[in-house]
């Protein structure tokens, strides 16, 4: 059996370092498997978050070789193993211990987003092909993969004054609802930041679920706020106009 | 003693569709909620859920109605069910998928608009609402979004050791701080337990870590009664290769739409084992028949069936199966539109769990209460799929509701926490700090797995399970003194200590029920009692308790009595 070298960032915030590990490769092992290995055989303090193991809950984000990645969903026959794979906690968000980081911040941004306000009197009526600009959202993981690579983020460290790519696309699933009535335009200018976003697209290339955040969140969204800007009687009227959303 | 404390009024005991639906409704009664958990909020096990949740809306097939529903969970529970739960849960899903849409969900839709169905393994009408295959996803997203804004307090990566009780009742709950490893208190009047399975008992699952059985032990010690813990339900189709993947589940979807199984000739072999209702027959006949294949020499290349969805078109397939696509892509490099998959049964689910009055959830301590798969009774003998996912919905409004009014009722609350119990549970929790020779508790989980597999699977027979108890019983001799290295900040090694407890007291449980029923229904099957037995064991629930000196109790007790209109229901070949 091949063996991998790992090496996986240990410490806390008072510092730390890479530790090696020799770990045995079986086919079709992932990353959090050499983590688990490493757990049950060398340091049972090793500290991870992971829940599903496949790819659904968004728990396990980290920068395998300085990507970053789902631990639970990189094959490690997919990594040059002639070469040590390295394990550092996501960048953007302060460590806890080890690979586990405290992303409080994106729960507590999260809690600001003015939430669904249906239509009074609505029937319920909904067709597929309305539904499912939201529903490509509403597949985020809440990875913070994205958050994790944006650069106002992660270099600029800009929290107070920028929500982060998956709190936009909360607010563009939110506004692309078939039957939402409320008003986020002044919220996405002001608190959640949206000029900051220079459209690198960061953020899409590393989302694990394919969703589009720039081209059918950012940028629609940013329209929709340059009209209001520009022309707000035409909002207005769109908004009242019922089929606002549609 | 000094330590970190708070005061609620109802503390929820996990995040997952049962325990946010407990919460929001529990704080919409006016309750002051703590709602604790000990992964991060929205990533629950229910965000795993894929196939859907099963309701009579008749959307899709207009005859569907509670009647329908409930007729196909009784059969499907193999009559074992609590009627009553079964009841209360098919008349009110329907209102509470249509809740669910009113906060935010995004159910996939007819062609009228409405909310789509799905057809599964015995539901006799396309009857599961769903989101492609993510459908735990919408379920715990619009939860958590409706949670977060309806006052209730979160306290996340937060891990419940101990219930703590002034007499009888309920009065606290103790824990500690995955993040820091530092003990805190919850002063409460009522507590719901909704803290779901114990897959990580058996080493081929489809469950998280976080399935350590836990709601079950801290119910049980806390003196509630555990009902039918021998039925655990193995899922037919599990994946089976690579060796990483190994039991990762593959939706009961496939089959839903179309999916068909066969054996290394090409058989297509349920027209053997349920000839009517083929793939879509229930879980246990369907994971019985792969055991079956396999065993006799007829299965796949890596030892499981060969499921195939490829039939449908590589477009329809991408659209209603996405996540299983993708599933078989990146982790077996396998194209689901081209090849078939091979599959074989994991431990998925159990039925069994604590005891609960059906209209309150209240279990038999005074304040507990319990909701979704930690608790028994609602699936009988084996739970038909999509049930699940409505049972959190319904019984979980149902927990929040009870656990609020009994809280109500306590108007000044002078109920005690006695020192002496928060002395005991800090003590141990630190003991494999302290100990110097203990075993590696990862060893020994390795080891519970194994015995677990081996010994109380898919098929039982009583020499084996006999077995089985004296292993799990060296193993909780081992478990006693087990040894951790590191700090108490985020250590998952430590945190397996105390986890390691709570599924030796499960994993006993269940091959205790296992040994005592001698008769082969739902889930249960055993080779030396093949049959139903109608006369004697279908007329009880096991029971599980704790006793006066610390030993686990086994019993039964009756069935509750189903009443004359309800009973024609189930005779009815209801259609
Ligand atoms: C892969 C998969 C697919 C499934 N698909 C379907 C489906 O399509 N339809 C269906 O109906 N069912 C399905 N099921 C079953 C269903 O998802 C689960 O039974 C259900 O989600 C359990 O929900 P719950 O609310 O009871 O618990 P969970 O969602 O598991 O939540 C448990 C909560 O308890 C917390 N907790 C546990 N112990 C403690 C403790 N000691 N202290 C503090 N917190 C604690 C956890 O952190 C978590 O928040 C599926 C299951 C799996 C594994
Ligand atoms: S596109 Fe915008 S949100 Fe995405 S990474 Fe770039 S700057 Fe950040
Ligand atoms: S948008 Fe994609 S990358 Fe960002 S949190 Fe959601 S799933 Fe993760
Ligand atoms: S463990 Fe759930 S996404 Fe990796």
């Amino acid at each position: 059996m091949a063996t991998a070298k790992m090496r996986v960032y240990r410490g806390d915030s008072s510092g730390g370092g890479e530790v090696e590990y020799d770990v045995p490769v079986e086919e079709g092992m992932v990353v959090l498997d050499a983590i688990h290995f490493i757990q049950a055989n060398y340091d049972g303090d090793l500290a991870v978050r992971w829940n599903c193991k496949a790819a659904k809950c968004g728990s396990c984000s980290a920068e395998i070789n300085g990507m970053p990645k789902l631990t639970c969903k990189t094959r490690m026959d997919s990594l040059p193993l002639d070469k040590p794979v390295t394990v550092y906690p996501i960048k953007a968000f302060p460590i806890i211990k080890d690979l586990v980081t405290d992303v409080s911040w994106n729960y507590k941004v999260r809690k600001t987003i003015p939430p669904f306000k249906p239509a009074k009197d609505t029937k319920w009526i909904m067709y597929q092909e309305d539904v499912e600009r939201s529903q490509e959202f509403r597949k985020c993981i809440e990875c913070c993969l994205c958050q994790n690579v944006c650069h106002i983020l992660r270099n600029h460290d800009k929290k107070d004054a920028f929500a982060g790519p998956r709190m936009l696309i909360k607010i563009a699933e939110l506004e692309m609802h078939p039957l939402d009535t409320d008003d986020r335009q002044a919220f996405l200018r002001t608190d959640a930041g949206l000029g900051y976003c220079n459209i690198t697209k960061c953020c899409t290339e590393v989302c694990p679920e394919h969703i589009h955040i720039t081209d059918n969140a950012i940028i629609p969204l940013k329209e929709r706020v340059a009209d209001t800007y520009f022309d707000p009687l035409q909002w207005l009227l769109k908004k009242f106009s019922g089929s606002s959303k549609q | 003693m000094e330590i970190e404390t708070h005061t609620h009024d109802v503390i929820v005991i996990g995040a997952g569709g049962a325990g946010l639906r407990a919460a929001i409704e529990a704080s919409a009664r006016g309750a002051s909620v703590g709602l604790v958990c000990k992964s991060l909020l929205g990533k629950a096990h229910t965000v795993m859920a894929e196939g859907g949740v099963a309701a009579a809306l008749a959307n899709v097939d207009t005859k569907d109605d509670w009647k329908t529903h409930f007729h196909d969970t009784m059969h499907g529970g193999k009559l074992l069910n609590n009627w009553r739960m079964a009841q209360l849960h098919a008349q009110e899903a329907p209102d509470r998928v249509k809740e669910l849409e009113h906060w935010g969900a995004l159910f996939d839709r007819t062609k009228d608009g409405k909310i789509m169905q799905r057809a599964f393994g015995g539901h006799t009408w396309k009857r599961l609402a769903h989101v492609g295959d993510r459908t735990g996803l919408e379920m715990i997203r619009t939860l958590q979004d409706k949670g977060i804004h309806s006052g209730i307090d979160v306290y996340m990566e937060c891990t419940i050791t101990h219930l703590l009780k002034d007499g009888e009742r309920i009065s606290g709950a103790f824990g500690y701080w995955r993040e820091s490893g530092r003990f805190v208190l919850f002063k409460t009047k009522a507590i719901v337990l909704a803290t779901g399975g114990v897959g990580k008992s058996y080493k081929v699952t489809s469950n998280s870590w976080e399935y350590t059985g836990d709601g079950q032990a801290l119910a049980y010690e806390a003196g509630a009664e555990l009902i039918d813990m021998e039925f655990v339900q193995f899922h037919p189709t599990g994946m089976v290769w690579p060796p990483s993947v190994r039991g990762i589940l593959v939706t009961e979807a496939v089959r839903g739409e179309g999916g068909i199984l066969t054996n290394r000739n090409g058989e297509r072999f349920m027209e053997k084992y349920d000839p009517e209702r083929m793939e879509l027959s229930t879980r246990d006949v369907v994971a019985r028949s792969i055991y079956t294949e396999v065993m006799e020499g007829r299965g796949s290349p890596h030892g499981g069936a060969f499921l195939n969805i490829a039939h449908r078109g590589a477009d329809y397939v991408k659209k209603k199966l996405p996540s299983m696509y993708h599933q078989f892509m990146e982790f077996a490099l396998i194209d689901i539109t081209k090849e078939p998959m091979e599959v074989f049964p994991t431990t998925h689910y159990i039925m069994g769990g604590v005891r609960v009055d059906a209209d309150t959830t209240g279990t038999t301590v005074p304040g507990l209460f319990a909701a979704g798969e930690v608790a028994g009774g609602m699936h009988g003998a084996n739970r038909l799929g999509g049930n699940s996912l409505s049972d959190l919905l319904v019984f979980g409004m149902r927990a929040g509701m009870g656990a609020a009014q009994y809280a109500n009722e306590i108007k000044d609350n002078a109920l005690k926490i006695d020192d002496k119990d928060l002395e005991l549970g800090t003590e141990e929790m630190l003991r494999p700090f302290e100990s110097e020779e203990g075993e590696n508790p990862y060893t020994i989980h390795q080891a519970l797995q194994e015995t677990m597999g081996k010994f109380v699977g898919v098929f039982r027979i009583k020499e084996k399970l006999q077995e089985g108890l004296d292993e799990l019983q060296v193993l909780k001799e081992r478990a006693s003194d087990l040894k951790i290295e590191g700090s108490r900040m985020y250590n998952p090694g430590w945190h397996l200590c105390k986890d390691l407890k709570s599924m030796l007291i499960v994993s006993e449980a269940i091959a205790r029920c296992a040994l005592q029923r001698e008769e082969s229904r739902g889930a249960h099957s055993r080779v030396d009692f093949p049959k139903y037995n109608d006369e004697v064991w279908g007329k009880v629930n096991s029971v599980i308790s704790v006793d006066g000196s610390g030993e686990m109790r086994l019993g039964t007790s009756p069935l509750p009595q189903m009443p004359e209109e309800l009973r024609k229901i189930v005779e009815g070949g209801y259609k």
